[in-house]
């Protein structure tokens, strides 16, 4: 089943902008939300709100950054905390995909973490294009679309 | 028992816990412990052959277990053992 998530239109905006300035490198950084229903059975739908980016310094650099992108765990650490203390949590991952459709790739798939929703932002010839959001499978088998309801 | 603290990603596989309680005398043992009271939790923890997952970083007090013997770091009654996730990605190919 499809799952939903609800994303303030600023955090579109927000994504679109660093997949740009960070072209033809990947951005990445963290979705700071809700989730309401806590538990791994994640049947509520709509259940997730995010309401914030946090961006984070891409750990790659030079060409590998092109295509990689990693987080350290300080970076992951101040991310938790940061979120805690705007009454917030983490609940998600972002990061573009230079001249690169907005679909999980192999490396994605291979470290992805559960229950996050992983956003994913195509930038082609530097323009910002789709955005999708997706969530692994509870068997780790692959990622499931999660369906973006934007928000005001 | 060793307290663990959990990453968000990986609290709904403990009740929504951000923190609980494992025996062990190794931070090895007290991640055994715990993927043990949370069967959900373990194939997150864990890979196929047994191995802790490449983005499990385990931190014990303020520092990497790396620096401390890795999983056989032993722990005390009042340890507590940080998991922090490694995140990466990207579109790879060339």
């Amino acid at each position: 089943m499809s799952e939903r998530v609800r994303i303030r239109n600023e955090v579109i905006g927000a994504v679109k902008v660093e997949a740009e300035a960070a072209y033809p490198y990947e951005c990445c950084g963290f979705l700071l939300g809700s989730d309401a229903n806590p538990g791994a059975d994640a049947d509520d739908a709509a259940s997730r709100t995010v309401e914030a980016i946090l961006a984070v310094k891409n750990e790659r650099e030079g060409d590998p950054a092109r295509r990689r992108f990693s987080i350290g765990p300080q970076d992951y650490l101040a991310a938790e905390r940061k979120a805690e203390e705007t009454g917030l949590d983490l609940v998600g991952i972002y990061h573009s995909h230079p001249d690169h459709p907005a679909v999980p790739s192999e490396t994605d798939l291979a470290q992805a973490l559960p229950w996050y929703t992983y956003l994913i932002v195509s930038a082609e010839r530097g323009a910002a294009g789709d955005v999708a959001a997706w969530r692994l499978a509870e068997d780790r088998s692959a990622f499931a679309p999660e369906e973006i309801k934007v928000v005001w | 028992m060793a307290k663990v603290i959990l990453p968000t990603a990986l609290r709904a596989f403990a009740d929504g816990q951000k923190e609980v309680e494992a025996a062990g005398s190794t931070v090895g043992e007290v991640l055994e412990a715990l993927a043990a009271a949370y069967p959900d939790l373990k194939r997150h923890l864990y890979d196929d052959a047994g191995k802790l997952r490449q983005y499990v970083n385990v931190f014990l007090g303020e520092d990497s277990i790396r620096d401390f013997g890795g999983l056989a770091a032993p722990t005390k009654e009042d340890s507590v053992v940080t998991l922090v996730p490694a995140i990466a990605g990207g579109r790879e190919a060339s």
